[in-house]
C-alpha cells in the first residue's frame, strides 16, 4: 500500500474536527466544519460570537441601506477601538513628564517619531483617527437627528449619545496636550482659559483642570491619566448602555 | 365552537364598545365587555334558539358515553370478536359526536390535603389585561445580520482602515518645537472642534462665548427628544425641526471654518488664498 500525504483540504478538515478547535469555535461559527448557509447557521453565527452578538439575529431590511445610517455609529466605534490599540502602543514609549529643564514627554515624542519601529506611523494613525472620530461622532448625531431616531422610545439613548459626544471631545482635547509642543500647550491654554470665566467657581475650575494656575507639568500628568484611563473608562460604560439600549428600544429606528 | 360563531346583537355591541372606549377603558377590555353584553342581549331576545340548542348538546353527551367503552375495547388484541362491533359503534357515533367534546367523568379520587396545609388556597389569580406588558413588535421585513449587515460593516471598516493607513503613511502629524510658556505663538488657536467657540469669543464676552453658549448647546442637545414631541419621523412632517437643526449645524460649521481658515496673526480676518492658512490639526 502506498502512503500518500494528505491534501491541504484534508488537513484543514482534520484540524477543524479536533476537540481543541471545536472547543474554541461554537456551533454555527463559519470557521467550524459543517457550516451550512441555512437560516439556522446564519442565526448561530451571530449569536455564538462574542463580538457579533452585539447585533440581534435579524435586523430590519431598510437598516442595511447605506444612506440610512452611513455606518457612522459603527465606524465611530471602530475608530474608538483603533485609537485604543494604537494608544496602548504609544503608551509603551511615552512618559507624561514635563519638568523644567528636561521635558521627558517631548523627548519621548521625538523618540517615537525617529527611533521606534513604526512609531511615527502609529502616532499618525492615532492622531488622524482621533480627529476623524470627533468628526464621525458629530455626523452620527446629525444622522440620528435627520432620521428622527431620538423619538420615543429612544429619547434616553439620544441623551447617552450626547454624553458620548462630550466624552469624545474630552478625550480628544486631553490627548491634544500630550505631545507637549508649542501647538499643544497653547491650544490647551486657549481652550481652558474659557473655564476661568465660569461663574462662582472660576478659580476652582481652573485649578481642577490644570492642577495649577497655568498649563504646566501637573496639567500634563492630570490630562494623561484622564486621557488613557479615566475618560476611556467612563466612555466604555456609556458605550455599553448606548449599545444595550439600541437593542432594548427595538433595534434600528425607522423606516422613514 | 369558535367565539366568532356565537350570535350577538351588533347594535348592543357597538353601543357598549363606544361607551367603554369613551370611558377610557383599554381597547381589548372594552371589546370583551361589549361582546359579553351583546351575546347576553342576543340570548335575551332569542330564548327559543337556546332551548333548541340544549337537546343537541344532550344528544352529544349521550354519544360520547356510548363511544367510550367501544373505544376502550378496540385496542385489546384478544377481543377479535369485539373489534368489528367497536368499529361499527365508532362509525355510527362519529358524525353525531364530532362537534362536541366531553371531559372524562370525575373519578371521585379527591386527594386529601397535606397536614398543616391552610384551609384555603387560591389556584387562580385574576390579572387585568392592563397589568400585562404586551410586546407589540411588528414582524416587518427582516434580514439576517450574518451575512447581510456584517459584510456591510466589514466593507465600511476596511475602506476606513485603508483610507486612514494611506493618509497616515503620507501625512505626518504635526510636532512643533518644545513647549515654551514664555513664547506665545501667533495666532494661538484651540483644536479645530473648539474653533467655533473661539470665533464666538470675538463677538461676545468670554462668559457668554465660553460658558453660557457651550452649556446651552449641550443641555439643548440633550433636551431635543423632550422638546420635540412630534411623533412622526417623516421628513415632510418635521420641517420646523429639520430647518432649525440644519440652521444650527450650519451656523456651527461656518463659525468653525471661519475660525480655522479665515483667522490669521492676532486672530484677525485673513483670506486663506492671499495670506495663507494658519491652521493645524
Amino acid at each position: 500500500m502506498k502512503l500518500r500525504p494528505p491534501s491541504p483540504s484534508q488537513v484543514g478538515d482534520r484540524i477543524r474536527e479536533t476537540e481543541v478547535w471545536k472547543s474554541i469555535f461554537r456551533p454555527g461559527s463559519i470557521f467550524r466544519r459543517g457550516y451550512k448557509d441555512t437560516s439556522r447557521d446564519r442565526a448561530l453565527a451571530t449569536m455564538n460570537n462574542v463580538l457579533y452578538h452585539l447585533h440581534p439575529v435579524k435586523v430590519k431590511r431598510h437598516g442595511l441601506k447605506l444612506t440610512y445610517t452611513f455606518c457612522l455609529g459603527g465606524l465611530s466605534f471602530f475608530l474608538f477601538i483603533l485609537l485604543t490599540v494604537t494608544g496602548i502602543f504609544l503608551m509603551f514609549f511615552y512618559r507624561p513628564m514635563a519638568d523644567i529643564g528636561g521635558a521627558q514627554a517631548y523627548a519621548d515624542m521625538q523618540n517615537i517619531r525617529t527611533s521606534v519601529f513604526f512609531g511615527d506611523f502609529v502616532r499618525n494613525l492615532h492622531r488622524w483617527g482621533a480627529h476623524l472620530m470627533v468628526f464621525s461622532v458629530t455626523l452620527h448625531m446629525a444622522r440620528v437627528f435627520y432620521t428622527g431616531a431620538y423619538k420615543p422610545p429612544r429619547e434616553f439613548n439620544w441623551v447617552v449619545g450626547v454624553i458620548l459626544l462630550f466624552l469624545t471631545l474630552g478625550l480628544s482635547f486631553t490627548g491634544y496636550l500630550l505631545p507637549w509642543d508649542q501647538l499643544a500647550i497653547w491650544a490647551v491654554t486657549v481652550g481652558t482659559s474659557l473655564a476661568g470665566y465660569s461663574p462662582f467657581i472660576a478659580k476652582q475650575m481652573n485649578f481642577l483642570l490644570l492642577g495649577g494656575v497655568v498649563v504646566g507639568p501637573e496639567t500634563l500628568l492630570r490630562w494623561y491619566v484622564l486621557h488613557v484611563l479615566a475618560l476611556p473608562f467612563v466612555l466604555v460604560l456609556f458605550l455599553a448602555v448606548h449599545f444595550w439600549r439600541i437593542r432594548k428600544d427595538g433595534g434600528i429606528s425607522g423606516p422613514l | 365552537m369558535a367565539r366568532e360563531d356565537t350570535p350577538l346583537d351588533q347594535e348592543v355591541f357597538d353601543r357598549v364598545l363606544k361607551e367603554q372606549l369613551d370611558a377610557g377603558t383599554d381597547k381589548r377590555v372594552a371589546e370583551g365587555r361589549a361582546r359579553s353584553a351583546a351575546v347576553r342581549a342576543y340570548k335575551a331576545a332569542h330564548p327559543e334558539e337556546e332551548a333548541a340548542a340544549a337537546p343537541v348538546a344532550a344528544a352529544g353527551d349521550g354519544d360520547g358515553q356510548a363511544q367510550a367503552p367501544a373505544a376502550a375495547a378496540a385496542p385489546a388484541p384478544a377481543a377479535a370478536a369485539a373489534a368489528p362491533a367497536g368499529q361499527a359503534a365508532m362509525v355510527a357515533a362519529a358524525p353525531a359526536s364530532a362537534p362536541t367534546r366531553t371531559a372524562p367523568l370525575p373519578t371521585g379520587n379527591i386527594p386529601t390535603p397535606k397536614k398543616g396545609a391552610p384551609d384555603k388556597h387560591r389556584l387562580l389569580a385574576l390579572v387585568p389585561p392592563e397589568g400585562i406588558q404586551r410586546v407589540e413588535r411588528e414582524q416587518g421585513d427582516r434580514v439576517n445580520v450574518w451575512p447581510h449587515l456584517l459584510i456591510e460593516e466589514f466593507v465600511a471598516m476596511f475602506v476606513l482602515s485603508v483610507g486612514l493607513v494611506v493618509f497616515s503613511t503620507f501625512l505626518n502629524a504635526p510636532l512643533r518645537e518644545l513647549a515654551n510658556p514664555n513664547l506665545t505663538p501667533n495666532p494661538s488657536k484651540a483644536p479645530w472642534y473648539f474653533l467655533g467657540l473661539q470665533e464666538l469669543l470675538r463677538y461676545f464676552h468670554p462668559m457668554v462665548a465660553g460658558i453660557s453658549i457651550p452649556t446651552f448647546i449641550l443641555v439643548g442637545l440633550a433636551a431635543v427628544p423632550f422638546v420635540d414631541r412630534n411623533p412622526s419621523v417623516r421628513p415632510g412632517d418635521r420641517k420646523v425641526a429639520i430647518t432649525l437643526f440644519t440652521m444650527m449645524f450650519m451656523f456651527g460649521a461656518t463659525l468653525t471654518i471661519i475660525g480655522s481658515f479665515f483667522r490669521g496673526p492676532g486672530y484677525n480676518w485673513i483670506w486663506p488664498w492671499a495670506q495663507g492658512v494658519f491652521f493645524e490639526l
